[in-house]
């Protein structure tokens, strides 16, 4: 058996699963206290279906907390960026592109030093150790309690991050926590520092909210071990959380996918969530979301974190219906969370896409009498709109030409009909309201390699293959069952104008995580 | 246009990548280090062409190497204004004026830098009126005008000048030091007077990429189309609106080639587009048939937003317009045609214009 908590905003979504099954599953509003609330919400699954805590193999939470946290800019700790790569780089030093407000609040101080790779690793400049330890006085001097370390090229070799981060360790003392850039973003130097930055923002916060969760769990007699989801749908530890706060950022939408996907029984699909005002359409390859290859703003901050590509249209349950001349439209303008006011069916004056659903006869809320006079046409047409639209979404989405099937959920999923034009058959999987915490709970454990590789001529199998390895022992290592993990995303780009066919290389392992006895 | 602030950057950079017909790279890194150089040294001031004196120095500077080095190790911005004064030393000159050699995302904001920092005025024009790969093509080889001497220059603080028997080999020896500088340098060359700028340049491109990038911006605003927006400020034709249904890429010789199909929507239905290129867009197919080649432009636009798209960024799903627009007329001539024709990319092809195919 198996606990997956979804830890939201607004709701707390908790589920017991023995394999696939769903055993139990409840639903409740996040408390401001998360020890207490996740007590709460173990309770609520025992109450619902009693449960051994011996039984339990493993507990998995997604939370939103730290992304939280930043986008409201409070518990950050005070923070120092310190970026190896002088002489190269020294005209945009980090923090460079950063809203001032988001500086201020991390108390953000900025330090230059020399190293730094090139790309096929060479040294830019050597490390300049008398250098890094008068920087580190001076962040004793300035309190700075977490340190992100950068260096130019630490993708292709980690070599002076490490032994910076040796020597502040030793300057500094263990108190202060330090964030290396290699372990935490891809190629991409400013995008992967503030990744860095964010997460050692991140590291006085994480260590208390884990304290707590992991508090939680154990007072209530589950001894198994605690793991947090991360932004592409796998597993950390309760030690990795810790030092890697960051890497929760997307979970929430990876996780309702993931889970929309088990329940519907299908691993390649697309995802569409229809809500009031917006659906959010993603792609799952082979049960892992395809990843957005564009920088993401967070919080004004521009990243490259591996978040999930998704494409949000105007389309909800909401959404105002209008007639113009011949032409019916659907959104983007919503009545929101005003639905259940305004929507005629409930006895307002605004024809909505539920209320179009509802003279259908495809959803039975509210009045249907009150709809009873929808024109048919209309009726026909704005349906037609919606299904259209919709269609049009998973095609942009669609990464190849294969067709790919529908999963749907979300209240105002009632609006799709079972087929959408492009012979795109919809599912629709029971428990959708708890989806983000069987994503959860259904999560595996991931290694990635990401790197640019010069290939000699004849030695391209070699060099992939040894990609895929190194991708395959960071899963093991981080807690894969050796037997089941596979390669699930391979890509390679040739980078123009280098010579010697350099190439970059992303290649990411999962495999099911290897459960204790129980 | 008579001076460039950091509130045109935006506008220049995306005018830039639409002119540099998919190569050119991501131009955030460039657009930054301008606003900061902007920031700190205030306005650029813009001069046209045509008011250049005819003794003017003037100097070209731009970046060489891989655009996907250069997001990750920053060029300094010293190591801008360096080499401009290294190739001025060189030759003995004070500069007067800075140029722009090629339009495209990074190679637009590097010269504001070197303006910026030496306090000098900046040409609006450059030496191509698009972006092209090779450093020898440009409209002053055309008018006989030497790349080298040239300087190059790298973060660490190594600089070297070429002086070299062509401008093939100032290509080729620049490229190997490039590799050896780590793959990113910044090169100042093609020194010339006012009045060799006056004869070689495509005037007027700075002005023009700002156009087209506010252009874009109005139209959005407006709730017009951009596409048809660039399409006229171009005077050039939309040659077909599709998604992006394959997109194939291999690497041979340095540079990224590949073809790209986009399934005909719309007006385009039934239809099939194939775009070849080498880091640049260089020939345009229509069910089989050539359309429009190098040197004319082929650009890629989201249908939607307009947004220029890079090689590197097409993927399989997207919405794009595809159109072409004239290349200066100077490009068409025999010796144009040799420089950047189709068939010095390897495409056997008589070169087919923008207007011409209808």
């Amino acid at each position: 058996m198996r606990i997956g908590i979804d830890v939201g905003g607004t709701n707390t979504d908790a589920v017991l699963l023995d394999g696939t099954t769903v055993l139990a599953a409840n639903k409740s509003a996040t408390s401001e206290d998360v020890t207490a609330g996740i007590i709460d919400t173990l309770d609520r699954l025992q109450a619902e279906r009693a449960f051994d805590p011996a039984q339990v193999q493993a507990v998995m939470i997604g939370t939103t907390h730290f992304i939280n946290a930043l986008v409201e800019a409070r518990r950050l700790a005070p923070t120092a960026a310190l970026r190896l790569g002088l002489p190269a780089t020294a005209s945009l030093p980090p923090l460079v592109d950063w809203p001032s407000r988001l500086v201020e609040a991390v108390k953000g101080r900025s330090y230059l030093a020399h190293g730094g790779h090139e790309f096929d690793g060479r040294h830019i400049a050597e490390l300049d150790e008398d250098e890094l330890r008068r920087h580190a006085g001076d962040m004793v001097a300035h309190g700075v309690r977490s340190v992100a370390i950068s260096s130019v090229f630490s993708p292709v070799s980690n070599e002076f991050e490490l032994r910076a981060a040796e020597i502040l360790r030793s300057e500094l003392g263990d108190d202060v926590a330090i964030s290396l850039s290699h372990e935490i973003g891809r190629i991409g130097l400013l995008e992967r520092e503030n990744a860095t930055i964010i997460n050692a923002a991140l590291r006085e916060l994480a260590a208390s909210i884990v304290d707590g969760l992991a508090g939680a769990v154990a007072g209530h007699g589950i001894a198994a071990p605690l793991y947090l989801s991360q932004n592409d749908g796998t597993l950390m530890d309760v030690d990795f959380a810790r030092r890697y706060p960051v890497a929760t950022f997307a979970s929430g939408p990876t996780n309702s996918m993931r889970g929309a996907a088990l329940l519907s029984g299908l691993d390649t699909c697309a995802v569409v969530d229809v809500g009031g005002t917006t659906s959010d359409v993603g792609v799952l390859t082979h049960g892992f979301p395809r990843e957005a290859t564009t920088e993401v703003d967070v919080a004004g901050v521009r990243t490259n974190f591996r978040m999930p590509d998704v494409l949000s249209i105007g389309i909800g349950g909401g959404s105002l219906v209008a007639e113009d001349n011949d032409l019916v439209t659907v959104g983007p303008r919503s009545v929101g969370y005003r639905l259940t006011e305004e929507a005629l069916v409930f006895g307002g004056t605004t024809l909505t896409a539920t209320d179009i659903a509802v003279a259908a006869g495809w959803a039975s809320v509210g009045s249907v009498d009150a709809v009873a006079d929808l024109d048919p046409t209309l009726v026909k047409a704005a349906l037609a709109r919606v299904a259209a639209d919709i269609a049009d979404a998973v095609e942009r989405m669609r990464t190849s030409p294969d067709p790919l099937p529908v999963v749907a959920v979300g209240g105002g999923s009632i609006l799709l009909p079972d087929d959408l034009p492009g012979s795109l058959a919809v599912h629709r999987p029971d428990h959708f309201a708890v989806a983000n915490a069987i994503g959860a709970a259904i999560a595996q454990v991931g290694g990635e390699v990401d790197r640019v590789y010069a290939i000699d001529p004849g030695r391209r199998d070699a060099v992939v293959d040894e990609a895929r390895q190194e991708a395959i022992d960071r899963a093991i290592a981080a807690g894969a069952d050796p037997a089941q993990v596979r390669i699930v995303d391979f890509d390679e780009v040739p980078i123009p104008y280098l010579p010697g066919n350099a190439t970059r290389i992303r290649c990411k392992a999962v495999g099911d995580l290897r459960l204790g006895q129980s | 246009m008579t001076t460039l602030t950091a509130a045109e950057l935006p506008a220049l950079a995306r005018g830039a990548a639409v002119l540099g017909t998919g190569g050119g790279g991501d131009p955030h890194i460039g657009r930054l280090l301008a606003e900061q150089a902007l920031r700190v040294h205030g306005a650029v001031e813009i001069v046209s062409v045509d008011d250049l004196p005819d003794d003017a120095c003037v100097l070209p500077v731009a970046m060489m190497g891989a655009p996907t080095v250069m997001v990750e190790k920053l060029p300094s911005a010293d190591q801008i204004a360096i080499a401009v004064q290294t190739l001025a030393k060189y030759v003995g000159k004070t500069p007067t004026h800075i140029a722009c050699i090629e339009a495209g995302g990074v190679n637009s904001t590097v010269p504001v830098i070197a303006a910026a920092q030496l306090g000098l005025p900046l040409v609006d024009g450059d030496g191509m009126g698009r972006a092209f790969p090779e450093l020898q093509m440009v409209l002053p080889t055309l008018s006989g005008i030497e790349a080298t001497p040239m300087s190059i220059v790298d973060e660490k603080g190594n600089r070297g000048v070429f002086d070299t028997i062509s401008n093939q080999w100032a290509e080729r020896l620049a490229r190997s030091a490039t590799v050896d500088m780590g793959c990113s340098a910044i090169v100042s060359l093609y020194a010339m007077t006012g009045a060799e700028a006056r004869e070689s340049f495509v005037p007027g491109t700075l002005s023009q990429c700002v156009a087209l990038g506010q252009a874009i911006d109005d139209a959005r605003r407006s709730l017009a189309d951009p596409v048809a927006a660039v399409v006229d400020r171009l005077g050039g034709r939309l040659l077909h609106v599709g998604k992006v249904v394959d997109v194939q890429r291999r690497t041979t010789t340095g540079f990224a080639r590949g073809d790209a199909t986009v399934d005909g929507l719309d007006e385009s239905l039934g239809r099939l587009l194939v775009l070849r290129f080498q880091n640049e867009h260089l020939v345009a197919e229509i069910d089989g048939a050539a359309v429009a080649t190098t040197p004319d432009l082929i650009i890629v636009l989201d249908s939607e937003s307009g947004e220029p798209i890079t090689t590197e960024a097409l993927r399989y799903g997207h919405r794009v317009s595809v159109l072409a627009a004239p290349a200066d007329e100077r490009w068409h001539s025999p010796a144009g045609i040799d420089l950047v024709g189709p068939r010095y990319f390897g495409y056997d092809l008589d070169p087919i214009r923008a207007l011409e195919v209808v």
